[in-house]
Formats: C-alpha cells, sequence, structure tokens
C-alpha cells in the first residue's frame, strides 16, 4: 500500500474524515520520508517537527472531540518557502544576511494557513533572496531535482518543488516573481500556480521584486493547487496592491471537458531554442485539449522577445532597494566596521552570494542618474507592449496554452558560470509576471530520459478559475500526476 | 544689521520639514507621539522587517492637501509615491518613502511682513514623506530610536524669493501660524516638528542671474536659521569679495561655533535613484473631495486680522497680538461675542490673559477662565456692580479654580458699596484723618482729591464705588 506521505491534500482530507488516517500518522510519515530523503535532496533548510508533531495531535484531539474540521486544510501539513514570515520561525531567504533572524509576526497567507487549521511543516531552500532559476544559489547549498539527483529541481522555488514531488511534502507555498513556481513544478513534475498580482496579499513576503511577487501553491494536483489558492487569496488591506475581488470557489470549477473554449499557441513561444522534447510535449498536450472539446489556434505575442530585458531591469532596480535594508543594523548578520558605511559594506560583502549583487549592481545601476531613462523607463514601456500583447491574444481565446521552460531539468552546475544563459530559461514564464496575469504549469509528460515536462496555461488578470479548469480536464485525461507523486523515478523509468 | 552689504544681494530658498499632527505613522498604525521610551512605538512595518508593507494614511494626505489649499498650492489629484535610495543607520529600510515628481500640492505662496512691508513668497511644491528614526550616541556605542520614523513629515519647497535672514525668519513665523491655524501640525519646535534645509546664495546687485548656492542642512530652530544665513550670506560676500567663487555644496552649521562648514560637494551628492514606489498605488483625489477640503478650511490669520480691526474696531497692532495663535482668536471671539464690548474684551485677553498665560507658562487651552466667566467678569464692571480693582481680583480667582464671576462676587461680598451713608462716613474720616491735604484741595490744588479718594477706597478695601467717593469728598470739602 502508497504510503501517506504519497497522496494528495485532497485524497488525505478524505481519508481523515473517513477515519482512516490520523494527522499525526500524515506527519510522521512525511518526517520519516524527510529524514529518508532530505540529505540527499535537501530541500528542506528548516524543520517544525515537535511543533508539527504537536499540532497534528491537537487536530485529531479535535476530530475526535466531533468538532467540525476548520477547513479541508485542517490537520494536513504544508511546506513554506524560506521567504514567508512566519512567528517564531527563522525566515532566511537561503541567505547568509539574515542568519539568526526569526520574523516575529506572520505573513498573511501563514495567517490564513494557521486559520485554516493547516500545519507548518519545514522551510524549503530557494535561490538566495528568490534570485536564480535553479536552487544553485541558495547560501546553504543547491537542492537537487527527485528525478534525477544530478539535476536541478529548477527554482527558485525549488526546495518546495522537490519536496512535493520526492515525497517530503503534500504541498508547498513558494513565490514567483519571473517564473519561480511554474518553472521548478515543471522540472520536479508537481502543479505550480501563479497567481494573478494581487490575488494573494503580499504581506510578509521578503520583498525580490514588489510589483513582480506572487505567492502560490505548488501541490499534487491541480485539485489541491486550487484548494490551496482558495485558502491564501483575497483581499488583505496591509497589501495596498492586493486585489478587492471575490474569492471564487475554484474547485467548483474543476470539471471533465473543456469545450466552447478558445486556446491559443503563442508562436514566439514554440520558437527556436526550445528542447524538441519540450515541443512535442506540449503540442501534444493542445491536441489532447482539442480532443477535449476545446479550440485550440495560434496566436502572437509580438514583444516577447524583449521580455526578458526588460523583467532584469525592473526586477533588479526593485531588488536593489527591497534588499538595502539588509545592513547588519537591525537584525541578522553584522561584521562590525570602522563606521556605519564600513560596517554596511562589510556585513553586505559577506552576508550577499554573487548572485544577489551582481543583481543589486545592475538594478542600481539601471536607476542611476543618467540612465534611469534609457534603462529603467524604457522597460517599463516595454512591459506596457507586453501586458496589451496579452490583451489583445485574450480578444481572441480564453487562455494560452504554452511550455513552461524551453528545456527539462538541467544538470548541476550546467549554467552556473553563464547567468544570462541562466536568465534566457525564464524567457517562457517573465511575461506572465510583466503583465501582471496567471499561469499554471501541469505536468505533461516525459523526456526519453525520464525527465518531467511542463504545461503552462495562461489565463487573463483573475483567470485562475479558467488555468485550473483547463489544467484539471487535461490531468484528469493523462494522468501524469499518478506517475509524478506516487512512483519513484525509477519506475517511472521502467514504464517507459 | 541682517540685511547685507548694499552691492550685493542674497537670495534664499527654504525646504521646511513639518511633522503632520496626526494619530498614527504615515504607513502604520503605530502612534505618533514624542517622548516615548526608545523604541516601544514600532512594529515590523515601520522597523522595516523583512516582508512588512507600507499602508498610506489617508488623514496625512488630507492634512497635507489642508497645507497646500491655505497656501494657495495647485493640487496633484493624481500624486505618488516614489522611493528614495540611501544609507544611514536611522532610515529602516534605507530607502524613504517620498514623493518626487508628482507631489500632492504644486505652486503656492505665503504672505510675510516684515519692517511693516509685505512680501510675497512663492512656493515650489508640498509633497509628503516618512520621518526617519532618531541616531542616539553613547559613550563608546550608538544606537537608534525608531519611535519616530515614518512619522508623517510634509516637506515644503520655498522659490528664493527671501532677501535677507529676517524675511526667511518671518517666513518660518508665519508658516508655523497658518500650519498651526489649520491644525495641520502642532509645529513644536521642541519636539522636533519642524526642521529646514537652507539654500542661499548672493549675487552682485544688478545680476540677473542667481549666485552658486549653498545648502545648509538639519536647521532645526528659528533663531539657529536666522544666525546661519547670516553667517553664511556674510561668508559668500567675503569670498565673492577675495575674488574668489562659491563651491557649489552641503555645509553644516555649528551652532556652538557659530559658523557653517562644509559637509560634501556636489561631486559627492547623493545618488538618490529615485523610483515609483511598487508598494504604494498612486495617491488619487477627485476634485469633489478636495472641494469638500477648501470648504472645511479655517480663516488664514492675516484674513482674520483683517477682519478683527474691520468688525471690533480694533487697532492693527491689537489685532495682530489677538491673531498671532488661533486659539487666542478663538477665545477673544468669543469673549467679544458674549459681551458686546469689543475693546474691553480686547483689553483683558491682551493684558490680563496672556500675562496670567505667560506667567504660569500655559497654553490657553489649558485656562480655566471660561470665555463666558470672562464676559460676566467684563458685564459685572460695565454695570459699576464692582469695580476694576475688585474685577482683576475676581479674576485671579477665576484664573486659579475657575467658576462663574457673580458667585464669587456674592460669595466674598466683594459687591461695589453705593450706599452713600457709608460712604459719606468713609468719607469724613479720610478728611480729618489728612487735614493738610484737605487744606490744600480748599486753596485750590484740585488733584489732592484723587489722593482723598485713594483713603475712601484703601478703606473700603476696594469696594467703594470711586465716582460716589468722590462726590461726597466735594460735598463735604467745598460745602
Amino acid at each position: 500500500m502508497a504510503r501517506l506521505s504519497s497522496f494528495a491534500l485532497h485524497e488525505l482530507s478524505a481519508k481523515l474524515a473517513a477515519g482512516e488516517c490520523s494527522s499525526v500518522e500524515i506527519v510522521n510519515d512525511l518526517l520519516d520520508a524527510i529524514a529518508e530523503r532530505n540529505g540527499e535532496l535537501h530541500a528542506y533548510l528548516w524543520l517544525n517537527a515537535e511543533e508539527a508533531r504537536a499540532a497534528a495531535a491537537e487536530a485529531d484531539r479535535r476530530r475526535a472531540a466531533g468538532e467540525s474540521p476548520r477547513s479541508p486544510l485542517d490537520g494536513l501539513p504544508v511546506a513554506l518557502k524560506d521567504n514567508l514570515s512566519a512567528r517564531g520561525q527563522p525566515c532566511g531567504c537561503a541567505s547568509r544576511i539574515l542568519e539568526g533572524y526569526r520574523a516575529p509576526y506572520d505573513a498573511h497567507v501563514v495567517e490564513r494557513l494557521r486559520a485554516a487549521g493547516a500545519i507548518l511543516l519545514g522551510r524549503t531552500n530557494m535561490d538566495e533572496f528568490a534570485m536564480g532559476s535553479s536552487t544553485e544559489n541558495s547560501a546553504y547549498g543547491p537542492t537537487r531535482n527527485p528525478w534525477d539527483s544530478e539535476r536541478v529541481p529548477g527554482g527558485s522555488s525549488g526546495g518546495a518543488a522537490a519536496a512535493v514531488a520526492g515525497g517530503l511534502a503534500l504541498a508547498a507555498l513558494g513565490s514567483d516573481t519571473g517564473g519561480s513556481i511554474r518553472q521548478p513544478a515543471s522540472f520536479c513534475g508537481c502543479v505550480g500556480l501563479k497567481p494573478t498580482y494581487g490575488r494573494v496579499s503580499r504581506y510578509g513576503l521578503v520583498a525580490y521584486a514588489s510589483s513582480l511577487d506572487q505567492i502560490g501553491p505548488i501541490a499534487r494536483d491541480t485539485r489541491d493547487a486550487a484548494r490551496l489558492l482558495g485558502i491564501i487569496a483575497g483581499r488583505d488591506a496591509r497589501d495596498s496592491t492586493s486585489l478587492d475581488a471575490a474569492v471564487p470557489d475554484y474547485e467548483a470549477a474543476l470539471g471533465e471537458r473543456l469545450d466552447g473554449l478558445r486556446l491559443g499557441l503563442p508562436r514566439e513561444y514554440f520558437g527556436a531554442g526550445l528542447d524538441p522534447e519540450v515541443e512535442r510535449a506540449a503540442r501534444a498536450a493542445a491536441e489532447q485539449c482539442r480532443a477535449l472539446g476545446a479550440e485550440v489556434f495560434e496566436v502572437e505575442l509580438p514583444h516577447t522577445p524583449y521580455a526578458v530585458a526588460a523583467y532584469y531591469l525592473l526586477a533588479t532596480a526593485e531588488a536593489s532597494a527591497n534588499l538595502a535594508r539588509f545592513d547588519g543594523v537591525r537584525y541578522g548578520r553584522r561584521v562590525e566596521g570602522e563606521d556605519p558605511t564600513d560596517l554596511y559594506q562589510r556585513t553586505r560583502a559577506a552576508g550577499f552570494g554573487p548572485e544577489v549583487k551582481r543583481r543589486i549592481i545592475l538594478g542600481a545601476f539601471a536607476l542611476s542618474h543618467g540612465y534611469y531613462d534609457a534603462y529603467y523607463l524604457r522597460a517599463q514601456k516595454v512591459r506596457t507592449l507586453i501586458r496589451r500583447d496579452f490583451e489583445a491574444a485574450f480578444e481572441r481565446c480564453d487562455a494560452l496554452l504554452a511550455p513552461v521552460a524551453p528545456t527539462p531539468a538541467y544538470r548541476l552546475g550546467e549554467k552556473t558560470d553563464n547567468p544570462l544563459a541562466m536568465y534566457l530559461g525564464d524567457i517562457l514564464t517573465i511575461p506572465v509576471n510583466l503583465a501582471g496575469i496567471c499561469g499554471l504549469s501541469v505536468p505533461c509528460g516525459f523526456t526519453p530520459g525520464g525527465l518531467p515536462i511542463g504545461l503552462q496555461i495562461i489565463a487573463p488578470a483573475l483567470g485562475e478559475e479558467r488555468a485550473l479548469r483547463v489544467g484539471h480536464a487535461y490531468e484528469q485525461a493523462t494522468r501524469w500526476m499518478e506517475k509524478t507523486s506516487h512512483a519513484s523515478p525509477s519506475a517511472i523509468r521502467g514504464q517507459r | 544689521m541682517t540685511s547685507p552689504a548694499p552691492e550685493f544681494l542674497a537670495s534664499i530658498g527654504l525646504e521646511t520639514h513639518v511633522q503632520l499632527r496626526t494619530a498614527s505613522k504615515l504607513f502604520c498604525g503605530c502612534a505618533r507621539a514624542f517622548g516615548a521610551p526608545p523604541n516601544t512605538l514600532v512594529c515590523p512595518v515601520c522597523l522595516g522587517l523583512p516582508g512588512a508593507m507600507p499602508t498610506v494614511n489617508r488623514e496625512a494626505v488630507r492634512l497635507t492637501v489642508r497645507a497646500g489649499l491655505l497656501l494657495d498650492c495647485e493640487i496633484g489629484l493624481r500624486s505618488k509615491f516614489d522611493r528614495k535610495s540611501y544609507f544611514y543607520p536611522d532610515m529602516p529600510k534605507n530607502y524613504q518613502i517620498s514623493q518626487y515628481d508628482r507631489p500632492l500640492c504644486i505652486g503656492g505662496k505665503l504672505e510675510i511682513e516684515v519692517g511693516g512691508a509685505r512680501k510675497t513668497i512663492r512656493l515650489t511644491r508640498i509633497h509628503l514623506e516618512e520621518d526617519v528614526g532618531k541616531s542616539l550616541h553613547f559613550e563608546s556605542s550608538s544606537g537608534v530610536d525608531f519611535n519616530r520614523a515614518g512619522a508623517p513629515l510634509m516637506e515644503i519647497v520655498s522659490e528664493p524669493d527671501l532677501a535677507t535672514p529676517d524675511e526667511a525668519m518671518a517666513y518660518l513665523l508665519a508658516l508655523k501660524q497658518i500650519l498651526v491655524y489649520g491644525g495641520i501640525s502642532d509645529a513644536n519646535l521642541e519636539e522636533g516638528n519642524v526642521r529646514c534645509d537652507i539654500n542661499v546664495s548672493v549675487r552682485p546687485a544688478g545680476a540677473t542671474r542667481l549666485g552658486t548656492k549653498a545648502e545648509i542642512k538639519n536647521m532645526n530652530t528659528f533663531k539657529g536659521v536666522h544666525r546661519a544665513l547670516t553667517y553664511e550670506i556674510e561668508r559668500q560676500i567675503r569670498v565673492l569679495r577675495a575674488g574668489g567663487a562659491i563651491r557649489q555644496e552641503t555645509r553644516r552649521w555649528d551652532d556652538a561655533a557659530g559658523r557653517t562648514e562644509a559637509m560634501r560637494s556636489k561631486e559627492d551628492a547623493h545618488d538618490y535613484r529615485y523610483f515609483p514606489e511598487p508598494d504604494l498605488l498612486p495617491i488619487e483625489l477627485t476634485a469633489e473631495e478636495v472641494a469638500a477640503w477648501r470648504a472645511d478650511l479655517p480663516e488664514r490669520p492675516a484674513a482674520r486680522r483683517a477682519r478683527f480691526v474691520a468688525a471690533y474696531g480694533l487697532p492693527e497692532y491689537d489685532a495682530g497680538v489677538l491673531t498671532a495663535e488661533k486659539a487666542i482668536a478663538d477665545y477673544f471671539e468669543a469673549v467679544a461675542r458674549a459681551c458686546g464690548n469689543f475693546k474691553a474684551a480686547s483689553n483683558w485677553v491682551m493684558t490680563e490673559v496672556l500675562r496670567a498665560l505667560g506667567e504660569r507658562q500655559m497654553d490657553i487651552a489649558q485656562l480655566r477662565v471660561t470665555p463666558a466667566a470672562l464676559a460676566a467678569l467684563i458685564g459685572l464692571v460695565e454695570r459699576k456692580v464692582i469695580t476694576m480693582p475688585t474685577a482683576k481680583e475676581v479674576f485671579a480667582h477665576l484664573f486659579e479654580r475657575g467658576g462663574d464671576p457673580e458667585a464669587i462676587v456674592k460669595e466674598k461680598g466683594l459687591a461695589q458699596v453705593s450706599d452713600t451713608g457709608a460712604i459719606d462716613a468713609l468719607a469724613e474720616a479720610a478728611i480729618a484723618a489728612h487735614p493738610s491735604v484737605a487744606a490744600d484741595y480748599r486753596a485750590g490744588k484740585k488733584p489732592a482729591l484723587q489722593f482723598l479718594v485713594g483713603q475712601v477706597m484703601k478703606a473700603s478695601r476696594g469696594k467703594a464705588n470711586p465716582q460716589l467717593a468722590a462726590e461726597a469728598l466735594k460735598r463735604k470739602l467745598e460745602g
């Protein structure tokens, strides 16, 4: 029989309700799985084992006392990316500069999880301050891909995706600034959702690029992603950019068919540089959607080639200010100096890794006197053009289908010496962040070598229901997730 | 003494930072208060903790717009916040949320008066920003108190229209007056509510272009502004006279030494790397909202002063004293309306009320003498129920304990004695006690009567009606 840690949240929720298992058993099984595999995968940076066991026992007690569940997540564990504040827990963003810092408050999403009765299992590895696409930029060492431990899990939410795919977490919350939820979900064979900008409050998420960051779920299947989004979405007065729009019942939108839906294939997303296996899988997924009743046709997003350049100016500009607060004065690591300026320089030189330094310098340059118009302002204009591209496309279709990343998971170290090559790997996810719309990554097959491939479903602002509907119908028709969440990589290879 | 040498002209512009009178800080719910123990009025937002986000205090926006309306600015219906980056230990985020190219208030003007001459000073803009914390230096270490961090600050930037230190002083006083009038700021200098940066240049008389300016940062007293300007204008003139050139630089005022000194040159000036604050939406105001705020404006000090002259027949000087502070003007008007005797109301407020408050270093808000009580007191004197000396005694009583003057008069038996029999007796006694004075009067020295009236008043402990006393004395001396 499959172990508890291999099920989806909604399956375990049903088992709990039926009395087939307890929260303590689920948490213990996950902690066992973590003990077995975290040494190899390095998906978690910090575990909340004692509190998680106590919270599970408390949930079991409530259930035994006949109390109705607080939510469909009651008594079920969830992992947090290391950039989400939870009271009393470290919140280090996988950076040396936040060594010793513990958050004195809960992020909005953490408040929501606690209120829902969810159990906070631990904190997952990431690229330092979410800057990276492979989780190799963690100051505490890389996470490895559960499908092939010589390969990266993607990033920056690589720890979260590896934990969910490797049976070390049922689901996790990550953050996505340029693809940091969708790309690792694709590399690891799980479901990842980047909600519309403002759908989920960012309060308590350590900012990388404030106008692009968004928190979202990484899960075993689309139903779990829908369930988690339903819990964390909604207006929060503490985040002025959070949207005041009703939160629909995302699970209610899930169905088997796609009749009447118009799905666009952006020509630019199937261009040069795309791995043939990835292209084959994405086109096959499009055909599958056609078979489910959707109309599928090609559309254009002409400004796509400029997205990566615009992103790396805007995101780094914002980051250069967002990361200025890490100075050793109030919290985290401090290296003493002769005077405040010396203290800042020593602290930041010792505390930040090379990629973070590269992006701070790039961003500060883009904003500096005499260069602002040529870089920051021009990048904002590109952003507007990209948003218009999507608006025009969505006049013709309801959602877009595309690959998530141009390649499947690559080898550790393969791109670390070439930041530009690494940046270009984000070309298919970045435009969604620039436009502030939503994107879903669902598994759509494997390479001959047994590496997962992801399909990206892009929907307009507040179109999460639609993206989840497409993703769910496709997932139910193909059931790739059964291979990804339950079986081991060797079993998949054996099947092929 | 404060105008520069006649062959040189000075141009002064002031950037005045004023803390707004809100209950809470600009971007979080922490109290905006002075004097609390260090770092007790703080939260994740104003400490700049990772992940914390700002939200705008609308009251701070309203107060800034209110200041703009009082100063004849144009109101920006769509303004925004920007990040201004620089590293300093008292800056929690190492960027300050401020307003760069779209401030809340644009243009504007303020009228000042120096030596009887009126002058209009143009304003450039008013924007809203957050205050920083306060660095504290101990023997072998330093600390930062973040209680002030995030307090709402309004920066009022003037054009370089001020020509002398006296004008700068008059500008700051007029600004303070109008802001307190509007309930916009307490403008309390001791609590650091008002701080100011000076831009000053000099040029030869007749030159059309302004000279190279120096900036003097972080002045926190008006007197300091005056002294620093006096010094700096003389310094610049000295440099120019000696054939030198003024460097564009930032200078610091050393109050103890009484001089300015160079801090950093233009080349070392900060690049603040302004960009729009992505955590906040643009501030949108509707024309209706601004119109409602405009309708709610208080009368400006200058207008009130003019009205006091016209409506109450007060001399210019008296009207100026009474309108210097809104609370005093309000008090005066309440007394004047209640008693109908404007001149008496003005005299009482300008002399007794302000003197008593001054002696005790009290604020008019703490005054126990209500306008109604003072009006009643004035009425008692008018109706000759009590004498002026008695009225002052009653006032002293009201000042200490409050209460109703008529009740006090009754309770203490202070009503004026108008009983002619009693006065006659006192008059006879006074004449008998001072025969030589009486003789003087009879010999034609009429002023001698006043001495005898004084004796009657003294004997009655101030209660005798002085007019009746004089009549009784005359009757007895002449009869």
